[in-house]
């Protein structure tokens, strides 16, 4: 027989280091469908037919988010023969709280109750037998960091699958509630069979007043009626609201379940360490600094030290490695256009994408060490107030400054994001940081026209960058993305040494991710780009780029560009090449000018532009939309081309906008 | 008094939540419950948001939430 587990718990409780452990590396990582939440599936280790899904990190199953919902209709639809529920057993009361709603969904649950290594060595104790009773629920006591107890949770977790043991309360309360939840539950029996739902769950939906339940219900107008009549009653004797009322009686509960079994002698090691560490790291004068602090070393190991060493060596190894094969394929006398597809289409193409793997890793690395230490956490709490106003939270901080490096890493770190929401949002303004790929053609253009001042049109880029961000956020937040902001109501985790395990897959996976990308849509983007560079329209190879069929769009979009300041083939061809790379721009400026050095071609390209449209085409080529290798992980983690596109052509078209206001605005005082 | 108004270092017992829909509920689902002893131990560089602890974890709220929560007994913990 097959069983289907339900990973399910709080967020920081150590979730996925238990699926770490469950499954080992034999993991699929893709999203539920339609939404931007990660979905985890894994095989248990030495249980062929056993099959986990991760779900979301939830602290209840209130229909608010996309991960709540996703993690309620995961439950309800796809009918797991058990859910195996993590508790962090050093914050035991709330966590419990979510383990109350999974009861609801009246399937087979067993608790895997974690880090009881903690517990221990703080002095502090868990009567577990007692509390297992307390609450109806077999509990496993483990410690996923240590890999203690994963085997008996296992052999918990199949048994309570096969045969089915459900928790034996569900009832948490007496009086008033506990009257108008069975009133209802009794009275709505039918309804909620019909649509194969827990009579006890949509009862405690419709108190909730939960929208999606109440609408699938079908209930008459008159059932209804009586509905909002007991809960009014209710409300009315117990002197509190249905919303208040039921989180009170599942803390009361959990409160005099744990009075006995949970013995706490003082706060855990762990609370009282990181207490000291935040004394520091969230100093009101210091903590801003510390934390820029890190990110400057994280940038210097990765763009400056350690990244650019290893980018080199792997440049070396794919030039001798495409020098050898396109050696062979000379000897092998393969006709010219294959050879020049495979070594200047693809192996040039792919290459050039490929040099960033380094950088990639090394960026996960520090950011899960940031994200499982506990410190991205406190980097929200401190960067809060900044990004607040442009409806994000302190969260997004983090992926939109990685996105000064490079966009790639910045998007796909969104998936750590707590809300869909905000994962949408900074995912569709992380292009507008100006990443270090771009730093040729800015070298290239103020070489040309702002030899003097530089610095300053280099920074007013950045800066245009970071308004143009802010501005499209507010849009955004106004707009696309209103109502519902999710609310920053956020847990601080204590410190954790992340585990070792856990960053090593993190690695390994976004590595997989992005060499999937490269050989994918990054190798058809490169293809088609050589193809249309080197044939023309007989489709005959031209020696001659400025004859290709790349050159001839360029031609005719030119002329679109004339409202922001040029109006040239070679500057807009350019732009098309750089949708491969953004360093394309300057290479394509180059051979297409045919200008044999850089004094050359900085006289050729005043020919083209003049200074004030020089910065146009600078402001341009920051703020369209970011590289295929971007597009490509904008598309993963959006979960679909057509979100893809949508978030491409918005950031293009704002580009052209600014573009044109600079040089309207600009034409005028000049 | 509102939590908001409470300064660093000082806590008390929640009496009552206000405010409404999602966030009221994150606010009671997170502990923020009536009768929960709740302590206020920093406020972000910036002023905003605020960390509490309570139930034996820390958990951060911006200052607009805090300004729902009703608190008593307000002491030094």
């Amino acid at each position: 027989m097959n069983i289907l587990f339900a990973l399910a718990g709080n967020q920081n409780c150590g979730k996925t280091t238990l699926f770490n452990r469950l499954t080992g590396s034999n993991q699929h990582v893709g999203n539920f469908p339609g939404v931007t939440v990660e979905k985890k599936e894994g095989v248990i280790r030495g249980h062929k037919n056993c099959v986990i899904v991760d779900l979301p990190g939830i602290y209840s199953l209130s229909p608010y988010t996309s991960e709540e919902v996703v993690t309620r209709d995961f439950i309800l639809n796809e009918h797991p023969n058990a859910i195996i529920n993590i508790v962090d057993a050093t914050n035991i009361e709330r966590n419990l709280y979510l383990s109350l709603q999974l009861v609801e969904l009246g399937l087979p649950m067993v608790i895997a109750l974690n880090m009881m290594d903690e517990v221990r060595a703080s002095g502090n104790t868990i009567r577990v037998k007692e509390l297992s009773k307390n609450l109806g629920i077999p509990i496993v006591p483990i410690s996923a960091g240590k890999n203690e107890g994963i085997d008996e949770l296992v052999d918990v977790a199949i048994q309570v699958a096969q045969e089915r043991i459900l928790p034996k309360k569900t009832d948490f309360c007496s009086g008033e509630v506990h009257r108008t939840i069975h009133a209802i539950a009794h009275m709505i029996e039918d309804h909620a069979q019909a649509i194969d739902v827990p009579a006890r769950f949509a009862a405690t939906k419709l108190i909730e007043n939960d929208e999606s339940v109440v609408a699938s219900l079908n209930l008459t107008e008159e059932e209804l009626h009586i509905v909002e009549h007991l809960v009014k009653d209710m409300e009315h004797h117990i002197g509190m609201d249905h919303d208040a009322a039921l989180a009170d009686m599942r803390y009361t509960f959990i409160e005099s379940a744990c009075k006995d079994t949970v013995i706490r002698h003082q706060e855990s090691r762990e609370q009282l360490r990181s207490e000291k560490i935040d004394r520091l790291l969230t100093h009101k004068y210091l903590g801003i600094p510390i934390f820029l602090g890190i990110m400057l070393l994280i940038f210097w190991l990765t763009f400056g030290v350690i990244g650019t060493r290893l980018q080199d060596w792997l440049d070396l190894g794919i030039s001798a490695a495409t020098d050898a094969l396109s050696n062979l394929m000379i000897q092998s006398h393969v006709s010219d256009w294959l050879h020049a597809l495979v070594i200047d289409g693809i192996c040039a193409g792919v290459g050039s994408v490929l040099s960033f793997l380094p950088l990639i890793v090394l960026l996960f690395f520090f950011l899960s060490l940031l994200e499982d230490s506990g410190y991205m956490a406190r980097v929200a709490f401190v960067m809060d107030k900044l990004l607040r106003k442009i409806g994000l939270s302190g969260r997004s901080f983090v992926p939109m400054l990685i996105g000064f490096g490079c966009s790639v890493p910045a998007i796909m770190a969104t998936r750590t994001l707590p809300s869909e929401r905000d994962r949408k949002m900074t995912i569709v303004l992380t292009p507008f940081m100006s990443c270090s790929a771009k730093l040729p053609i800015y070298g290239m253009i103020t070489m040309a026209f702002f030899p003097k001042s530089a610095p300053l049109v280099m920074v007013s880029i950045y800066v245009i960058g970071i308004i143009v961000a802010i501005l499209s956020g507010l849009l955004l937040k106004g707009t696309i993305f209103k109502g519902n902001p999710v609310p920053f109501v956020m847990e601080l985790p204590a410190y954790r040494i992340p585990s070792p395990r856990t960053v090593l897959l993190l690695m390994w996976e976004k590595a997989k991710d992005f060499l999937k990308k490269a050989f994918t849509i990054i190798f058809v983007a490169s293809m088609l780009i050589w193809f249309l560079q080197s044939f023309d329209w007989t489709f005959n190879m031209v020696a001659d780029s400025s004859k290709s069929i790349l050159a001839s769009i360029g031609s005719v979009i030119a002329p679109l560009f004339v409202p922001i300041g040029f109006n040239d083939w070679r500057a807009s061809t350019a732009l098309i090449t750089g949708i491969t790379a953004k360093e394309s721009v300057v290479s394509t400026l180059t051979i297409l000018t045919g200008a044999a050095s850089d004094a050359q071609l900085s006289s050729i390209l005043s020919g083209i532009f003049t200074p004030l449209s020089a910065f146009s085409f600078l402001v341009f080529t920051v703020l369209y939309m970011p590289c295929v290798a971007a597009f490509a992980a904008t598309k993963r983690e959006l979960g679909s081309m057509r979100a893809a596109v949508t978030t491409a052509l918005f950031q293009t078209g704002t580009a052209y906008l600014v573009a044109f206001v600079i040089y309207q605005i600009g034409s005028l005082i000049f | 008094m509102t939590l908001d108004q409470v300064q660093p270092g000082y806590g008390g017992i929640i009496t009552a939540v206000g405010g409404e829909g999602v966030l009221r509920r994150r606010l009671l689902d997170m502990g923020l419950t009536p009768k929960t002893r709740v302590q206020v131990r920093k406020v972000a560089p910036m002023g905003d948001p605020i960390e509490l602890f309570l139930r034996s974890y820390a958990l951060t709220i911006r200052q607009e939430e805090a300004a729902k929560i009703q608190v008593q007994e307000v002491q030094k913990l």
